[in-house]
């Protein structure tokens, strides 16, 4: 955090930019390549996300998780750590916000849909907090914590909404009968539901204004306030920090409770404002496409806020290119990855263009290894 | 290897259960026990045969990971090259579906084996020259490999044809073992060799002392004139190979055909697999075993109507004896030392 | 015999540059056959990054180097081995899980014909080796469990398996203690009856004065004298190595003791690998003194630091400062409470973030505190404002306060330290190896500094492995040695002769 100047601002907009038009070349490469038409692919995706009225709307409600997630995994490297668990804290935001969502139904909404959004924080820092807690006292890499907590999360999300087997399997807690074999929960009441901004066809609803809150909160509190500091100071030089007297095992801890309690907030935003329920195939690759955000966002809480809308923007693209050129919109997350790739190592970027590093610049990302 | 200190706690613990797995499972296939006894759901060969069915992905797997984790480089994108592997293999059987069955086979395991190295090789890319951080690299190769497969799949094309078991002469015949290690597919056959192959190259040849010294010590490796890097790009594409075959026996052995996202995590379990059984082959094979049998027996467990436990809790097991063993409550796992770490020739130090 | 003319090593117009320093300037040096060919000079002035040019680790920018009258290429160390050249590398170049013999025969295996390795052979080819140069090593131990010592065997060991004719030395008695550096000596001395050639790399006048054939002294990268021991003094070498006659005596007054400030008692600790550190060490600082710690490296000296400053657990044993226990408190609590500064031994792992400003860097341990913080919001102006004025009164050379401080030189990195470690108030001052690694400019005025904070009254522990520096500056002398304080001298009674003794572990009265 230096002082302002236009210089800077465009050093560190450079790397990102240049990787977004990377991966967008070679995104248009490997189109070419599997015999679709690339101009055809990318005037679909453009039209699809800002094209209209509905493109914008779709845009901005993909935005807000992308953009929670995304900030999960920029507060953890902000501390040094690498919250690979994203995917796995959503899913419990998800499944105590549903629950919260498909109870107490005479609630009145000015205090359900707190409630319920809250719960999936709730779940979401509980589970961020285990890593963290594993990390301190035992030493275990929040690398392979994360990851695997990330399939028993998946499993025991799983488990609460089985509808049961047919020799006799107990159903799941969640479940809705009223599903027969379909494996879901019954829908959030009313009351649970975030309203919309925009109703029907556009279901913009007010989940994106209090993520974009959140991401002037997390400025503040990496950049303004002294748990930042002491966050950053971790994330720097770990011995420095127990020398400055920093609680360093109380600060990993609430690093990976703050990244679990954003990565909650951003299933229980899509349960709440979006899906109205909850089934095993829900969540996807979220918390994967929280690292690319967060890393093109250089970690930056302004940066995560374009990137994720960026990321948005392909997102809500994708059905209308495949629509409009046939092309598969799967190739979104071919150039979701090569993005990643491209803004994690600059070095790739550099070599292309042939840009000169300057001395004052800084890595954005951790150096990790499993031992330590 | 005689020194017992090179089998760390984890992996003695991982070896020690798939053995003792093993002789419970010729123990009550040889007694007269009644068909329907638990003893026979839990350790019948039917049961050891899926077990072992799901375990040769997961060890190919797992060694993968180690020929790449013992050089210094991390791979967490295991998932990306088994599914690289996998589709390439699909591929190659779909264009020679005319061929004879067998060459027709061979050919998809050659073109698994290239796509794996090429992930591989990209992985060693990343890390070494452009210094990327390993673990995103993995992860990227994991996007990649997901994007890339279900963008170019095309649900229409069927293979024809998988590799079929080879009994082995005389060896099938012996009661229980015979049934369970020798009427077994090729590939079965290659993984569990491998390991073996592994752990003898790993720790008695040149090749295995120079690779861990780069794991462990790159600069050491360095000051007697071996090139680290050298070792690095060469073990991270094996790597790459190997788990590339993991998803040639899935393909071209196992399923038959290709399904969207179909290494289901597998890859991350080898990877647990690998950090259980403490980085060394056997170990990892162990701990495969161990992950393959909580498959093994849920489908058991399905057959002879036992349905008071969800099988999602069996499913987590493999994921949290991961945690407990890096937590270090059965003895702490410990990785190659340099891992994770660039290594520099020149003004690196001082 | 004109073949006994040719030197084994001839380094000609060596330049090597990094970006933005030049640590070799245009050296020139020779080796010849049977020789002890000492390497003078400070830390920082060119001798490592020399030996790794000779060792093919680094290319130089410019020069040539020739071994036995042929000119080498040299573009790797698998160059120099086989040309004859072996490193014994300042740390260790071993791989601690592994056996010796697999480290010994690494990048020079022997294989047998079914393609495995034969650690047979190589075991008994060791034994041999061992045997012929008293270099006792278990060809079958794990390294990690021997001591610095025996590895520094191996080390010698893996080069003479290499055949190596010419054995660079980089600062091999660092980590050795007294009868360990003597051991080391008769090694060497019996290498060179075997006619093996030795660049000996040190900073110590006597031990160069002791072992060596030639002397070569080397400073800001350029070879600036060579004498041999007949024709120097330590008072030579040492004008040579730093470039003027170097004042270390410090001005200052007698001490006025006032109460005591730290006490230590019977303090024990283990080191980061687990072994005992620290075996019951007792003292105490008062108001208006230093008490300088002695001893060898690796002595306990940074283990007993960590202890006080709460950066490591106390075993056992008591910690208090003014009055109050402090054992295993907080550092923040030592810092805060106690009233406590540390400049700590390893500035960069402890002392600084080298991506933060300067002045983030000067509030490191104090940003929680008013006028930089108030609640949890961070106030940014009064960071700044601070750190101008601490820039100046300290005189930091930087470009300005928001710079990194890792772009800053070494001993400007330490003033930044230093500064903000003596800008508050405080009643006790943990300085160790405050000086280390920085130039002589520097050094003068954080001693002086630290002179002034004792007649302002602050207890002053002092620890430096430098045995000027702390003679220099102590009032008491305590000295380390395995993990205890063996005796506290007071500064009247100390010579470098009786402090040295006691570092080798012989204590006052007894014969050697």
């Amino acid at each position: 955090m230096g002082n302002f100047s236009l210089r800077r601002l465009f050093r560190s907009l450079l790397i990102p930019i240049l990787a977004v038009i990377t991966a967008l070349i070679v995104g248009a490469v490997i189109m070419w390549l599997a015999g679709d038409n690339p101009i055809a692919a990318y005037k679909g995706l453009f039209q699809g996300a800002f094209g209209s009225a509905r493109g914008w709307a779709t845009t901005i409600r993909k935005w807000s998780p992308l953009l929670l997630t995304g900030l999960s995994v920029a507060i953890a490297f902000q501390a040094g750590l690498f919250n690979i668990g994203a995917s796995g804290q959503f899913m419990m935001g998800t499944i105590f916000s549903v629950w919260v969502g498909i109870n107490f139904a005479d609630m009145p909404a000015i205090i359900h849909v707190p409630l319920a959004i809250s719960a999936g924080i709730l779940g979401g820092l509980l589970w961020g907090a285990i890593p963290g807690i594993l990390k301190v006292t035992t030493g275990a890499h929040e690398v392979i914590t994360t990851i695997m907590l990330n399939y028993i999360a998946a499993l025991f999300a799983g488990w609460t909404v089985y509808a049961g087997g047919s020799q006799g399997q107990k159903p799941g807690p969640l479940w809705d009968p009223a599903a027969k074999a379909i494996s879901q929960t019954p829908p959030v009441v009313e009351s649970a539901r975030i309203p919309f901004i925009f109703g029907p066809p556009y279901r913009v609803h007010w989940g994106i204004a209090l993520a974009i809150i959140t991401i002037f909160v997390m400025a503040w509190i990496i950049y303004k306030t002294t748990i930042g500091f002491e966050l950053r100071t971790v994330g720097q030089n770990f011995k420095a920090s127990k020398y400055a007297g920093i609680r360093v095992g109380w600060t990993i801890i609430l690093a990976m409770m703050l990244a679990g309690a954003l990565a909650g907030m951003a299933g229980a935003i899509e349960t709440l404002g979006v899906n109205f329920k909850f089934a095993p195939e829900f969540g996807g690759s979220v918390g994967f496409d929280g690292i690319t955000v967060a890393l093109l966002g250089q970690t930056n809480p302004f940066g995560v806020g374009l990137a994720a809308f960026f990321l948005a923007s392909l997102a809500a693209g994708g059905a209308k290119m495949q629509f409009d050129s046939g092309v598969s919109s799967d190739i979104i997350q071919v150039i979701n990855a090569l993005l990643l790739a491209f803004v994690a190592a600059p070095a790739i970027i550099r070599y292309i263009y042939r840009i000169r590093k300057s001395p004052e610049e800084q890595e954005t990302t951790p150096k990790i290894s499993w031992g330590g | 290897m005689s020194s017992p200190t090179r089998f760390k706690k984890t992996s003695l613990i991982a070896l020690a259960i798939a053995i003792v797995l093993i002789i419970v499972g010729i123990v009550v296939n040889l007694l007269p026990i009644p068909d329907d006894s638990m003893w026979r759901v839990l350790f019948g060969v039917s049961t050891l045969n899926f077990t072992l069915r799901a375990t040769v992905p997961l060890a190919l797997g797992a060694m993968a990971g180690i020929l790449c984790e013992r050089t210094g480089i991390i791979n967490i994108g295991i998932e990306g090259m088994m599914l690289a592997g996998a589709y390439a293999g699909f591929v190659a059987k779909v264009a020679t579906n005319s061929w004879p069955l067998m060459p027709s086979l061979l050919f998809g395991v050659a073109a698994a084996l290239l796509a794996g190295a090429a992930m591989g090789y990209i992985h060693a890319l990343f890390s070494i020259k452009f210094k990327m951080d390993q673990i995103i690299s993995g992860t990227f190769l994991i996007l990649l490999a997901g994007g890339l497969t279900a963008y170019l799949f095309n649900p229409d094309m069927v293979a024809e044809g998988k590799f079929s078991p080879i009994a082995i002469p005389f060896l099938s015949k012996i009661p229980v073992i015979g049934d369970i290690f020798f009427n077994n597919p090729p590939i079965t056959y290659t993984a569990l060799i491998l390991v073996a192959i592994l752990h003898v190259a790993l720790f008695h040849t040149k090749w295995g002392l120079r690779s861990r010294a780069a794991g462990e010590h790159p600069r050491a490796a360095d000051t007697v004139g071996i090139n680290v890097n050298f070792y690095r790009y060469m073990n991270t594409t094996l790597g790459g190979m190997v788990a590339g075959l993991a998803g040639g026996f899935l393909v071209l052995e196992a399923v038959g055909q290709f399904q969207e996202g179909m290494t289901a995590g597998r890859g991350f379990i080898s990877l647990a697999a690998m950090i259980f059984g403490n980085w060394m082959p056997f170990g990892a094979l162990g701990a495969a075993t161990l992950f393959g049998y909580t498959q093994g027996v849920q489908n058991a467990l399905l057959l002879a109507g036992v349905v008071n436990i969800p099988r999602h809790f069996i499913s987590m097991l493999p994921y949290l004896v991961t945690i407990i063993a890096v937590a270090g409550f059965v003895g702490r796992v410990r990785p190659p030392a340099a891992e994770g770490k660039v290594y520099e020739t020149e003004g690196s130090s001082e | 015999m004109s073949k006994d003319n040719i030197p084994v090593l001839e380094v000609k117009h060596i330049t090597k540059r990094f970006p933005g320093v030049i640590a070799n300037d245009d050296v020139n040096l020779t080796l010849q056959k049977g020789e002890i060919l000492a390497l003078l000079g400070e830390n920082g002035a060119g001798k490592s990054t020399l030996m790794n040019i000779i060792y093919g680790l680094y290319k130089p920018t410019e020069g040539e180097i020739y071994v036995n009258g042929k000119k080498a290429e040299m573009h790797s160390p698998k160059d120099a081995i086989a040309l004859g050249i072996g490193m014994v590398h300042q740390h260790f170049q071993l791989v601690p899980v592994m056996t010796v013999a697999e480290n010994i025969m690494l990048g020079a295996e022997s294989v047998k014909k079914n393609g495995l390795l034969d650690i047979k052979k190589v075991s008994k080819e060791i034994s041999e080796l061992s045997h012929r140069y008293h270099l006792d090593v278990d060809p079958s131990a794990k390294v990690e469990d021997l001591p610095v010592g025996v590895q520094q065997r191996v080390e010698i060991i893996k080069a003479l398996y290499r055949e190596a004719e010419i054995l660079i030395l980089d600062e091999p008695t660092a980590v050795l203690t007294p009868q360990e550096i003597e051991g080391l000596f008769e090694i060497m001395k019996r290498l060179q009856a075997q006619g093996k050639s030795i660049i000996f790399i040190s900073h110590k006048l006597k031990e160069v004065l002791y072992i060596s054939d030639r002397i070569v002294v080397l400073r800001g990268g350029k070879v600036v004298g060579e004498t041999t021991p007949q024709d120097a003094t330590q008072e030579k070498l040492a004008a040579m190595m730093v470039g003027r006659e170097v004042i270390l005596t410090v001005d200052k007054a007698p001490p006025s003791p006032g109460n005591v400030v730290l006490e230590v008692k019977n303090l024990k600790a283990k080191s980061d690998l687990g072994e005992m550190a620290l075996n019951g060490v007792s003292f105490q600082v008062r108001e208006g003194e230093i008490l300088g710690v002695a001893g060898v490296q690796g002595n306990g000296q940074t283990e007993l630091v960590e202890v006080i400053t709460s950066l490591k657990k106390a075993e056992d044993g008591q910690v208090i400062i003014s009055g109050e226990d402090m054992t295993n408190a907080s550092p923040r609590t030592i810092t805060q409470k106690g009233q406590s500064s540390h400049v700590p031994e390893d500035r960069h792992a402890y002392g600084m973030v080298s991506t933060y400003s300067v002045a983030d860097n000067l509030v490191l341990n104090i940003y929680n505190l008013p006028p930089f913080a108030k609640g949890i919001t961070i106030n940014r102006p009064a960071i700044i404002k601070h750190a101008e004025e601490l820039i100046k009164e300290f005189d930091v050379r930087t470009p300005g306060p928001l710079t990194p401080g890792g772009s800053l030189s070494g001993g400007n990195q330490q003033k930044m330290v230093v500064a903000r470690e003596f800008s508050r108030p405080i009643k006790l001052l943990i300085a160790a190896q405050p000086t280390r690694g920085i130039d002589v400019g520097s050094i003068e005025f954080i001693h002086n500094q630290i002179v002034s904070k004792r007649d302002e009254g602050v207890a002053v522990l002092l620890v430096s492995s430098e045995l000027d520096e702390i003679m220099a500056l102590s009032d008491r002398i305590a000295v380390m040695y395995k993990g205890e304080i063996i005796d506290i001298v007071p500064r009247e009674e100390a010579t470098r002769e009786n402090i040295g003794l006691l570092m080798a572990g012989v204590k006052r009265g007894e014969k050697v």
